[in-house]
């Protein structure tokens, strides 16, 4: 009984931490303190409720037992009992009143905002996305980035004073300046989940979650901003690469590359939700960074394999993309595309073309896929040369062991 | 809540200012941001070339320089304080500034308030 009542609190607890965070801060304009209460509601629960039971309305229960102690606390606090009156008068002006439903007022989007506001740093954006919105504990915010538990609370705890001190809003940037700022919101959901996402040393559970976490918090944006089509191609964009989750990596926790992938592991119920998403995002407007990416990733969640890859649509996005934000990344894939429609040879000269760009000096992919289009051309001692200079770049094992491969092939005498 | 606007001119390679902002560009903006209710204060400075720096070492003797930092890129050309109710107003007001633009920029402080 107790153990359900928990979980009953828990599952609560993470529906409805980051509305109930919101609307406190919202309310008080104080995310310390909103976060203090709204822990300490969630602590009452875990003692009334086994005994009272689970009220009909968990979510406004904990809004006013977090509401009740927030007030108890400032009126305690002498320093505090001046704001507490302008507090009370602003918010009672400027709060939507509960809706008859008990439905709490969805103010997580200012959270959002004030979480990747471009006054606070990146990381601490991140890291503060995670803990008000995610849910995330510090310890778990900590885990996800690779850093002591300690260090991460101490960011957090700066990244709140920054919040305060400076007094950076909490609010909602107006139309006119909401595509100027709505990037950097995306931009840290992205982040989120290419942490998550990272590539190193076989699968960790704990990263997963992140990228479910940023899948999760794009759903949400989403909710909150129907209309914007870039918060689609987001959510598309993760929800078609975090379809081949299961694929990526073989049964050692070894990369696989897209190329190799056992395509019938791929979720397809992921891949149709992305696929729909991709259209909402790329009508009705000029198509958008994560839209375009988004439909590119479609492109090869929907081929059979390779071969039956849609290479010329590819290579149309890559140019729209390179027209949106052109890198020699960009103009790097986009190559390998044209070798795909065209063949090697084709793809060779666009490749060659990159060679001065220093910011594809370092990038082990670079060499590595001259490396390919050269051992398709038949010619293996270049090749070969390729690959042993992707293999000295290559940052971690799995790339390694796969570029150890391909040596082997083009170097076999 | 009050905010400090710091005014960075952007140097070049010989250690000139950049920018062309035009004198009428900067009454235009001291006019908006008077009759917008915001400014509280602020100055110009003479030329940079006219400063001086003062450091105390650990023996306590002083160490005068010229010039301010001069290593920098940017060089403090002025300031002034606005009272606005959040750092967004604030960074809207520097987005006006025209010494935000030509290499230069706006380092926004808020002040501190010891009262509350």
């Amino acid at each position: 009984m107790a153990g359900r009542v928990e979980a009953t609190v828990q599952a609560v607890f993470r529906e409805e931490r980051g509305l109930l965070l919101a609307a406190l801060v919202r309310r008080f304009g104080d995310l310390d303190l909103a976060e203090e209460v709204t822990s300490e509601a969630i602590e009452a629960a875990l003692v009334r409720w086994p005994v009272d039971g689970v009220p009909p309305k968990p979510g406004a229960w904990l809004m006013t037992t977090a509401r009740r102690k927030a007030v108890d606390r400032l009126r305690r606090d002498q320093a505090y009992a001046a704001r507490l009156a302008v507090l009370q008068v602003e918010a009672d002006r400027a709060a939507p009143a509960p809706s008859p439903d008990g439905q709490l007022p969805d103010e997580r989007l200012q959270l959002f905002f004030t979480c990747a506001h471009p006054a606070l740093p990146a990381e601490d954006r991140t890291a503060l996305t995670l803990r008000c919105l995610a849910g995330l504990t510090t310890p778990e915010v900590a885990r996800a980035f690779l850093v002591p538990s300690a260090t991460m609370g101490k960011r957090i705890v700066r990244a709140k004073n920054r919040i305060r001190t400076a007094r950076i809003p909490f609010r909602v940037p107006d139309a006119a300046e909401l595509p100027g700022r709505l990037p950097g919101v995306l931009q840290v959901v992205y982040s989120i989940f290419t942490e998550g996402y990272a590539a190193s040393s076989g699968p960790d559970l704990q990263r997963l979650d992140l990228a479910e976490e940023a899948i999760r918090l794009a759903r949400i944006l989403r909710r909150l901003l129907p209309g914007e089509r870039e918060v689609a191609g987001l959510l598309a964009l993760m929800l078609l690469i975090h379809a081949r989750r299961d694929a990526r990596t073989g049964p050692d926790g070894d990369l696989v590359l897209l190329d190799d992938q056992d395509r019938g592991r791929w979720d397809r119920a992921m891949i149709s939700e992305g696929t729909a998403l991709v259209e909402v995002a790329l009508t009705g407007g000029p198509p958008g960074l994560y839209g375009v990416q988004a439909a590119i990733a479609a492109l090869h969640d929907e081929a059979p394999d390779v071969a039956g890859t849609d290479w010329p649509q590819i290579v149309g996005l890559y140019d729209v993309l390179r027209g949106l934000a052109p890198s020699p990344v960009v103009e790097l894939n986009r190559a390998v595309a044209v070798a795909m429609r065209d063949g090697p040879a084709a793809g060779l000269p666009l490749l060659d073309a990159l060679a001065d760009e220093p910011r594809l000096r370092e990038y082990s992919p670079f060499p590595a896929a001259r490396g390919d289009l050269l051992r398709r051309l038949g010619r293996h001692t270049d090749a070969a040369e390729a690959y042993r200079e992707a293999l000295a770049l290559a940052g971690t094992e799995p790339e390694r062991a796969h570029l150890r491969r391909r040596l082997a092939e083009v170097a076999k005498p | 809540m009050k905010y400090l606007m710091l005014i960075n001119a952007g140097l070049n390679d010989e250690g000139d200012v950049t920018g062309g902002c035009t004198p009428e560009g900067w009454q235009l903006f001291y006019k908006e941001i008077k009759e917008a209710g915001v400014h509280l204060h602020g100055n110009p400075l003479a030329d940079f070339t006219t400063a001086a720096t003062v450091r105390v070492d650990d023996r306590g003797e002083r160490v005068i320089t010229d010039g301010p930092f001069a290593e920098s890129r940017e060089v403090l050309g002025g300031y002034f304080v606005v009272d606005v109710p959040d750092l967004d107003v604030a960074l809207d007001w520097a987005a006006r500034c025209p010494g935000s633009r030509d290499g230069g920029s706006i380092v926004v402080r808020p002040l501190a308030d010891y009262e509350s």
